[in-house]
């Protein structure tokens, strides 16, 4: 199909305008009008001057807005991606203006948890599946749609900006959804493939953000390619147990959004959740590095809550409770390593 | 000490509909051939969809016709007709002589034939409502009921023409009466009962007709068109024959397309989703989704054949829970259960009831105790949100969705099988959820569930076959460990009930003692062996450790496990 027909037809929303809010609002420029929602009125104001957001340029059919309501009205497709700890709240706005029609695309790498009044996730210690949702959860649970997908794997923002060669995974229920997606995406350095496994495919996306920051740690302590190697492998069996425990199938974690989000993610200096491990490694505490920078990690939330999740599903999980430690106990990075190299863990892979 | 049921505050409905000519299932069998026709047409144009080469066409009527000739050999029934097997050889020669034919020559007769078994099918499928044998059937069980009931119950001379008794007392309605009638005027029901028992037919048969709503149709396992005073009932009250031994594709979908067809012509309807009925006496876990799929399929053409400006009528769901003290056929069916449980091995569905034993069986049922009651759920859409009382659509703030919606794609309802399978399992899951929420607990059930697990908490090594096969001398528990069990978990289900996810009967209420005693005297009641009952020195022993595990597995699913 050319994008010339395709532009005759209604534009597609884009929720949220940060890193990889903005890239994917780039990349469905080419095929149809976007019109990217963002909260700040100061992105909206620079968009309309200048056509760019923090620096990056934008395309010129995409249109800003701040009005919610607009935009659930002007577009059937919305990729909402703003951090999981707003997303809850986001969809309670939006929700009123959402019909069955709508088909939601979510690129939210994070959990949602809902606590009784007075816990706090600090103070709650252990997590079960009722407490903790998926992104997809919480969108069939706050609205009428009922055709949800979602969008992960190796896709640093910075890069997808650049036009460098990319892959991406479309989970969802509904096969129409996932065609619709590869439509609107697919570029020439751009695949996009399918996936059933939506739960599967959302649980790989999250807990790869815990052996990200593992691997900044390494990374900031100066190891070199074999700790990696180590770390990748037993950090993909964790999250396939903790995988399964929250409701996903293996087989979601070696495809693109599992094995290939992990690799990216623990190699580069770009992802915000290696950056975190890397300064603690580095000796820095998790208040210093949290005053430091304005962009939200979605691991450090994750850690937590897998760690509390391993505990109520007894899931041996021993590189997230070693991370927890070094987090949010006092536990020191090389402390937490001494640990892992001790583990009595001896079997390779028992899980396929 | 009697135990006192809370006055029975069911009343009397006035029929929707006046007359039965009226009555969509009327409409439906005076058109019966033209209808017939429709339906074979338009099954015979779905297997050529999917079988779209000559050569896929010419596999699956060899399939067919083999299948059938092994079922005709293996497992015949009584109602199956006479001509069957001519039928059968006929098409197997026919099929046959087209080895050697060109191509064109294959496709041309293949259709013919296709078209033969279809139009077959349809004709064997469809029921055959007559009004007149609808009323009759109506007197005929409201006459001899209330004889039962009052010659039994009123101690006195005369009593048997007395009128003091009503089923009604003993059937109790209770949930979403009045939305049901509501929406049967403003749409078409599809009601989804739980299924226990073979007496389920008839007591649905009844609660729909004391409900003031015109008679539904509904798919009856063949099976029951054996025992002849089911058929008789049965044909009359306008239900059609599912035949769960043809599992070929033509059949397949030409019942799909009976009951797809059907509900879209406005004829309410009546599946039992489960399929058969429940063997662990669980409430259903997975239903069968072939002709829920119907419900999705006939709103989507419903709004894919209207025109812009109209509003098709709206399809409700609503789904049913059957709640009995006693179920006949408990024993069997736990049975089945368990050795295909536990060996893996298959067993041909067989009824061991003739019209004799029903009739014994009824008669016991109307002079003794126990009770029934029904509860008619919510109704929903077809994607299962709950609806109001005028059939519009809510979501959980209690806004009105548009059903249409969910079959749009850019702007236009379409045609998606893959969305709506998934549609389909969306709504089974919603379906099984509310059977637990509007589900009764019963004293019986109760009593049933705290003894098993007790039993099983003091043997925590053994397996289910291990305990079921416990010596006698281990089958004893104390009263008083199980009068604090039972009031524990009681305690949870009033919890339950609370946050809106099960109710229970009134007489589950007042003191432990009565309750207890209550359940013990109806649980399993005209079993020979007693489920669960009070030994002479007052402690609780069982005489079937089968029975007793199905009586308990009703309220399996709550969590309840660790309040014994």
């Amino acid at each position: 199909m050319t994008s010339k027909s395709l532009s005759d037809n209604k534009p597609v929303g884009v929720i949220g305008a940060g890193n990889f809010g903005s890239a994917v609002a780039n990349l469905l420029a080419p095929q149809r009008d976007v019109i990217l929602y963002a909260r700040d009125e100061k992105v909206i104001h620079q968009m309309q001057a200048h056509h760019e957001i923090r620096g990056h340029k934008m395309r010129t059919n995409v249109q800003p807005t701040n009005d919610l309501e607009y935009i659930a009205r002007e577009c059937d497709v919305l990729f909402p991606i703003v951090p999981s700890a707003h997303f809850r709240g986001m969809m309670k706005q939006l929700s009123p203006h959402l019909h069955p029609y709508h088909i939601l695309i979510h690129g939210t790498k994070g959990f949602d948890i809902t606590l009784p009044e007075g816990q706090t996730l600090e103070n709650t210690r252990k997590l079960n599946r009722s407490q903790v949702k998926t992104i997809s959860e919480v969108i069939k649970e706050e609205s009428v749609v009922v055709r949800v997908g979602c969008l992960a794997g190796p896709n640093l923002a910075k890069e997808l900006a650049a036009g460098q060669p990319a892959a991406t995974v479309i989970a969802s229920h509904f096969n129409e959804v996932i065609n619709l997606g590869k439509r609107l995406l697919r570029n020439d350095r751009f695949q996009v493939y399918g996936n059933n496994d939506l739960v599967g495919v959302e649980l790989a996306g999250v807990l790869k953000n815990v052996i990200a920051i593992a691997a900044g740690a390494l990374s900031g302590m100066g190891y070199g390619e074999n700790a990696k190697g180590l770390l990748i492998s037993r950090g993909m069996v964790e999250m396939v147990y903790l995988g399964r425990a929250l409701g996903g199938n293996t087989t979601a974690f070696l495809g693109i959004a599992g094995v290939g989000d992990l690799v990216t993610t623990c190699n580069s200096s770009l992802s915000r959740n290696f950056n975190v491990g890397y300064r603690l490694a580095q000796g820095e505490t998790l208040a210093e590095i949290l005053a430091s920078t304005d962009e939200i990690a979605e691991g450090i939330n994750t850690v937590q809550i897998a760690k509390k999740c391993a505990d109520y599903y007894k899931v041996r999980a021993p590189i997230t409770g070693a991370l927890y430690q070094v987090l949010f106990e006092d536990l020191t990075v090389k402390e937490a390593l001494q640990y892992l190299m001790r583990y009595p863990l001896n079997v390779d892979i028992d899980f396929l | 000490m009697e135990v006192v049921e809370k006055k029975n505050k069911n009343k009397k409905y006035k029929p929707i509909l006046e007359g039965i000519p009226d009555w969509p299932v009327y409409q439906l069998s005076k058109n019966r051939k033209e209808f017939i026709e429709e339906v074979a047409q338009k099954s015979f144009n779905r297997v050529k969809e999917v079988r779209p080469t000559t050569k896929q066409l010419m596999d699956e009527l060899e399939a067919t016709v083999y299948r059938e000739q092994q079922r005709m050999k293996r497992n015949r029934w009584r109602v199956d007709p006479a001509d069957e097997p001519k039928f059968w050889s006929q098409i197997k020669s026919e099929l046959v002589a087209l080895t050697n034919k060109s191509a064109e020559e294959i496709q041309t007769k293949a259709d013919e034939i296709l078209h033969r078994i279809v139009s077959r099918y349809a004709a064997e499928i469809a029921g055959n409502f007559k009004p007149n044998s609808y009323r009759l059937t109506r007197e005929i069980i409201k006459f001899w009921f209330s004889r039962l009931l009052n010659g039994a119950r009123v101690k006195k001379f005369g009593a048997f023409f007395r009128n003091r008794y009503t089923l009604r007392d003993k059937i109790q309605i209770v949930g979403k009466a009045k939305q049901i009638r509501n929406l049967a005027r403003v749409g078409t029901i599809v009601m989804v009962p739980t299924h226990f028992s073979n007496l389920d037919s008839i007591l649905i048969g009844w609660v729909i007709h004391s409900l003031g709503l015109p008679a539904f149709i509904y798919g009856a396992g063949l099976n029951l068109f054996n025992i002849k005073i089911f058929a008789y009932f049965m044909n009359s009250l306008g239900a059609y024959k599912v035949d769960r031994r043809k599992k070929n594709l033509p059949y397949l979908e030409t019942l799909k397309l009976y009951s797809t067809l059907a509900i879209q012509k406005g004829a309410h309807s009546l599946f039992f989703p489960g399929g058969t009925r429940s063997r662990a006496g669980m409430l259903e876990k997975q239903l069968k989704l072939g002709l829920l799929s119907s419900t999705i399929e006939a709103q989507r053409n419903a709004y894919l054949e209207s025109k812009p400006e109209e509003e098709p009528r709206k399809i409700f769901i609503v789904p049913v829970t059957l709640n009995y003290h006693f179920v006949l056929e408990a024993p069997e069916l736990i049975d089945d259960y368990l050795s295909v449980k536990g060996q893996d091995r298959y067993l041909p569905e067989q009824d061991k009831y003739g019209s004799w034993q029903m009739l014994k069986f009824l008669f016991k049922f109307f002079t003794k105790g126990s009770n029934i009651s029904v509860s008619i759920g919510k109704g929903l859409d077809v994607m299962g949100n709950y609806v109001d009382d005028d059939g519009n659509s809510l979501d959980a703030q209690g806004r009105i969705i548009n059903t249409r919606d969910y079959f749009v794609t850019e702007g236009r309802i379409a045609v998606d099988k893959q969305r709506e399978d998934e549609y389909t399992r969306m709504l089974s899951q919603r379906i099984v959820s509310e059977y637990h929420r509007i589900n009764r607990v019963f004293a019986s059930h109760l009593v049933a569930f705290v003894a098993f697990e007790l039993w099983q908490q003091k043997h925590p090594k053994l397996d289910l076959f291990g305990l079921l096969r416990l010596p006698e001398e281990d089958q004893v528990l104390s009263y008083e460990e199980f009068r604090a069990a039972c009031k524990r978990v009681r305690k949870q289900i009033y919890h339950l009930k609370d946050e809106g996810k099960v109710y229970h009967a009134t007489h589950l209420k007042g003191k432990i003692d009565l309750v207890i005693r209550h359940g013990l005297e109806n649980v399993g009641i005209f079993h020979l062996k007693r489920p669960l009952l009070l030994s002479k020195q007052g402690n609780i022993i069982t005489q079937d450790f089968n029975t007793l595990y199905y009586y308990h597995n009703r309220l399996a699913g709550y969590d309840l496990e660790k309040f014994v």
